[in-house]
């Protein structure tokens, strides 16, 4: 059996099991989620070994002599110290570590990339200017809706003042914006989750071709004799 | 005590400072510093995932030694981690090999066990969001009608089935379906998302600041 063969008997079955919880909790379900918690795991730790650990610490630490990887070293065996609770207390220093630097290049980034950025893109022209003298397009009219929405879902936010007067009515513009944004949302992921099962879809029809010696149809059938042994079983049972 | 909670909140502090500071120093210095600061944080993630992974595997390792129901299960969490590993230190951490890009047994993995599981399970959530969809979505006041229909837009927008059904009953419309949907994204959902972003971002720049001074200090656990 080559190894595209052998791929494709092992990709169908994975998909099918995972695919029979639709018909409800099952062995095969059961035993492609918990493969797949393993291989994730098994994946990440080999990417972290062979592209971070390895070029990154291990050969410049111990080949090439570079001590001040020694510092990380050191905060790494101290998170370590969660494993002794008498000494746990240790790992705090490099949990501060940690802390205090994401915090510290989390302001200024912040403040260039999320307030600035995101005020100067709101803030245009909402009336456009040409040769013809001033005008109100589609464009502006974005624009406009768009400068109007930021402010009333910022309002909408801001608890510090009680929402009602003025503010009422612009808080409830901005919750009207945010359902809009929501829906928008929503069909998006609904339709990236869709392809994704187009996609698995296309593999179970390309593997059921004679090529792949019927792997979905072979797979499947199994499967399906499985579930109506279990559930005449259950019958029986029953009676 | 000192040691305890006085030095992590002076090394938050030390550190969350001079990295705040960093930002504004255009100097190779201090540009270098940062790019070692990050790799030593990626050396500190590579322990602290012995961390995880002892924690994930000491549980399943629990329900095994109790033989709990279902203990097999965890036994192919184990089986699944370390044939992984195992393939991927014979493989050197490599996908392909050779000239001729071929796969690995780590790339085999990859493609024939990781893709299709992580596909199927992130697909499955389609036939959840259908189905929550169906029972939750009624347009019962302004607010529920708009997500409705803005979700509706955005769908239809998306596959060519949507553009037909939107030619065939509103084709009389200037606008097409994949415009409409477009115009959704990048005005009413950017307004938004910007007042969101706004919000983060200002939340975001507090609890640092919080964090720098020594408010919040939830990272050092109990007692802190």
């Amino acid at each position: 059996m080559s190894p595209e063969l052998l791929g494709a008997w092992v990709a169908a079955g994975l998909t099918l099991a995972i695919f029979s919880f639709l018909y409800r909790d099952n062995p095969f379900f059961k035993f492609g989620e918990h493969l797949y918690i393993g291989i994730s795991v098994g994946y990440s730790l080999t990417l972290l070994i062979f592209n971070f650990m390895i070029p990154k610490w291990w050969t410049p630490l111990f080949r090439e002599g570079r001590m001040s990887l020694l510092v990380p070293t050191v905060l790494g065996l101290l998170i370590w110290t969660r494993f002794f609770p008498r000494f746990s207390w240790l790992s705090r220093w490099a949990f501060a570590f940690i802390v205090g630097f994401g915090a510290g290049i989390t302001i200024p980034r912040m403040i260039s990339n999320f307030i600035f950025r995101q005020v100067e893109s709101t803030a245009v022209p909402l009336v456009s200017r040409g040769p013809g003298g001033v005008s109100f397009g589609w464009e502006d009219l974005s624009n406009f809706l768009i400068a109007f929405g930021v402010l009333s879902v910022l309002t909408y936010f801001f608890f510090s003042v009680e929402h009602k007067g003025p503010i009422r009515p612009l808080a409830r513009a901005g919750v009207l914006f945010l359902m809009v944004s929501f829906g928008a949302s929503f069909g998006y992921t609904v339709m990236a989750r869709v392809s994704l099962l187009f996609g698995r879809m296309y593999d179970l029809v390309e593997y059921s071709s004679r090529g792949y010696g019927y792997a979905t149809l072979i797979l499947l059938g199994i499967m399906v004799a499985v579930f109506s042994a279990q559930a005449l079983s259950k019958r029986r049972e029953g009676e | 005590m000192f040691l305890r909670q006085y030095v992590p909140m002076a090394i938050a502090f030390v550190i969350g400072v001079a990295f705040a500071v960093q930002y504004y120093v255009p100097h190779p210095a201090s540009e270098g510093l940062l790019t070692t600061v990050n790799d030593w944080l990626i050396v500190v993630s590579g322990f602290s995932m012995v961390l995880g992974l002892a924690s994930l595997m000491g549980s399943h390792w629990a329900k095994v030694r109790r033989a709990v129901p279902g203990w097999g299960y965890s036994l192919v969490v184990f089986l699944g981690i370390l044939g992984t590993l195992a393939v991927g230190i014979v493989s050197k951490g490599k996908m392909f090999a050779g000239e001729g890009l071929t796969l690995t047994a780590l790339g085999w993995v990859y493609d024939n066990m990781l893709v299709p599981l992580q596909g199927t399970v992130f697909s499955l959530l389609a036939f959840f969001m259908a189905s929550a969809t169906f029972r939750t979505f009624r347009a019962r006041n302004l607010e529920a009608g708009l997500l409705l229909t803005a979700a509706f837009l955005v769908m239809l927008g998306h596959v060519p089935l949507g553009e037909y059904i939107w030619d065939k009953l509103l084709g009389f419309l200037p606008s097409k379906a994949d415009q409409v949907m477009g115009w959704i994204m990048n005005v009413p959902n950017m307004a938004a998302k910007r007042g969101i972003l706004l919000g983060v971002g200002l939340g975001a720049i507090a609890t640092s600041l919080k964090i720098i001074f020594g408010i919040e200090r939830a990272y050092m656990g109990e007692g802190g």
